[in-house]
């Protein structure tokens, strides 16, 4: 586990910035919601007519006037969008830097199977998601706690669960991308995690583009589908894990096989 | 003597550019071979073949008698130093050679401390505050502090003072002294006359010679003369212009000696030198 620990020794600035960063615009979109609760009454109901706008955000479905209904448009923005950023880079980069940065030579010519690297370099995302998610989710419920407000806990916990699902789809899928990458691609990263995300909301507004509910993950995480149908949408859910097993497997032969930049 | 390294027509393409095309040589175990060659000749592209870096397209590599798919196995009885050494740069020197050795599965404390104190490196020091010659002692560490069976150095040397290059072939020297075989490749041809038993010369990715130092510099039978005190090459016989100076000349001359003595009777010259080529000289003859 000699890179599984590097990595996470390596990563941990950029992991605690991300995770403290996103914890306190949570916190703070939390702590301002009993000085928003009176004001976002009376405009709810602008808010659920602007018509495609509305069905893009799911405000069409879900009442701001109630925490989790606040929560799943404001905070569930956050943590998708920042939360798949996250995911993106960490994935993305993971393999691609030993190239980019000249040390894959270094790393790769110790008796360490390229199979092992890839394995500890997977754990690595992995655990830097499950724990990014685990503290951002424990946040949240206690800062709910500390104002004097309470959120079912099956929805609170299915969104919280839907966005940690997203995020490893996310980093697994860029994980993939990451064994054909030789410099870098950061920038690939975000823009796939922006795509998925704009392709969600595209998807929400006609039926003709419905079927890119197939290709987000923002689909299954969702808080609007999953406040109201109280449940995550399993199909898509086990549609987007494959994806992302197909990624990895993908990105494993191929790094496995690769020649390695000099 | 076993053959410690087997590299049969070996080929490897970036492309349509063939970066190394059918080379064949063998490293037999206790040698000092030198691979020698200008930039782009197709050295690193071998050495990195025999590290399992690269696939070969076509060919056979052999480490310790294992091929290339198994060069996970092998690599741990190897001590590589890049030409470049390059470390990840959040470390700090101490913490590199200690996770080189973790990789690797040994602890190498003791050695490491030796190597330390030779190379005068600060272990406390950030791998991004290195110069180019700090970096490379720090390769140098990674690379044998295990005691391995085979060293792979690309360049050892650049960026070393003299002092330090001096410290680095006694150590060659004395791992050599305990079994060890080393391959390097060099630009340095005196180091490479001074050090290594054999060489293999290559050129635009085909070897042009391989063998022992001796015999690559006798290949060459021309002898070199350096004349003081004129400035015109003598009439009468054949040979190679090299190079002059204000009140000097020299030249490679193959002929008989008799002939040329009683040529350079006739000149007004002050002193003679009649040496051997160095191997500088042979390797120009190989890359005109």
């Amino acid at each position: 586990m000699v890179v599984l620990r590097k990595e996470l020794k390596k990563g941990a600035r950029g992991f605690i910035v991300w995770t403290l960063a996103i914890t306190f615009m949570l916190v703070v979109c939390i702590v301002i919601y009993p000085e928003m609760k009176g004001e976002i009454e009376g405009v709810q109901d602008i808010f659920s007519n602007m018509g495609a706008f509305s069905d893009a955000f799911g405000m069409n479905q879900l009442n701001f006037g109630t925490l989790i209904g606040y929560y799943g448009i404001e905070c569930g923005n956050t943590l998708g969008m920042g939360g798949g950023f996250f995911a993106a880079i960490i994935g993305i980069s993971i393999l691609s830097k030993e190239e980019k940065n000249r040390t894959a030579e270094f790393l790769l010519t110790h008796p360490i199977r390229r199979s092992r690297v890839i394995v500890e370099k997977l754990f690595a995302v992995l655990i830097q998601v499950v724990i990014f998610n685990l503290f951002v989710t424990a946040m949240g419920y206690l800062t709910i706690k500390i104002i004097g407000e309470s959120v079912p806990d099956k929805e609170f916990l299915l969104i919280h669960m839907g966005y940690f699902l997203l995020q490893l789809e996310i980093a697994l899928i860029c994980f993939g991308f990451s064994a054909f990458i030789k410099r870098g691609g950061v920038a690939i990263g975000v823009g796939f995690a922006t795509f998925m995300y704009f392709a969600n909301l595209l998807s929400n507004i006609t039926e003709k583009t419905e079927f890119l509910k197939y290709i987000t993950p923002f689909a299954y995480a969702d808080p609007a589908s999953i406040v109201s149908d109280r449940a995550l949408d399993v199909f898509l859910v086990t549609l987007g894990m494959c994806y992302a097993v197909l990624a990895v497997l993908i990105g494993f032969l191929r790094y496995s096989e690769k020649d390695i930049a000099s | 003597m076993k053959k410690v390294i087997v590299i049969k027509n070996l080929c490897k393409s970036y492309g349509k550019v063939k970066a190394v095309n059918d080379i064949s040589f063998d490293v037999m175990e206790g040698e000092i071979f030198a691979f020698i060659g200008p930039n782009g000749a197709g050295k690193s592209t071998t050495i990195r073949t025999l590290l399992g870096l690269i696939k070969a397209d076509k060919g056979e590599v052999r480490v310790m008698g294992l091929p290339f798919k198994k060069s996970k196995t092998y690599l741990k009885d190897i001590g590589y130093l890049p030409s470049e050494a390059i470390f990840y740069n959040n470390m700090r020197v101490g913490e590199v050679i200690t996770y080189s050795a973790k990789l690797r599965g040994v602890d190498c404390t003791d050695e490491a401390r030796r190597l330390c104190e030779i190379f005068e490196v600060d272990t406390k020091k950030r791998v991004d505050q290195l110069s180019l010659g700090n970096r490379k002692k720090l390769g140098i560490i990674c690379a044998m502090q295990h005691k391995p069976k085979l060293y792979i150095m690309d360049e050892p040397t650049s960026g070393l003072d003299p002092l330090m290059q001096k410290e680095f072939f006694k150590l060659i020297h004395s791992r050599q002294q305990e079994g060890a075989t080393v391959f390097l490749s060099s630009h340095v041809l005196s180091e490479v006359q001074n050090n290594c038993d054999k060489a293999a010369i290559i050129k635009e990715g085909k070897i042009v010679a391989v063998d022992s130092i001796e015999q690559l510099a006798k290949r060459n039978s021309a002898k070199k003369v350096t004349l003081r005190g004129v400035t015109d090459l003598p009439y009468g016989i054949e040979y190679t212009p090299d190079s002059e100076g204000e009140d000097w000349i020299s030249f490679f001359y193959n002929g008989e000696i008799k002939k040329l003595i009683s040529q350079l009777g006739r000149m007004k010259i002050t002193d003679l030198t009649i040496t051997e080529p160095d191997l500088e000289e042979v390797f120009m003859h190989y890359y005109k």
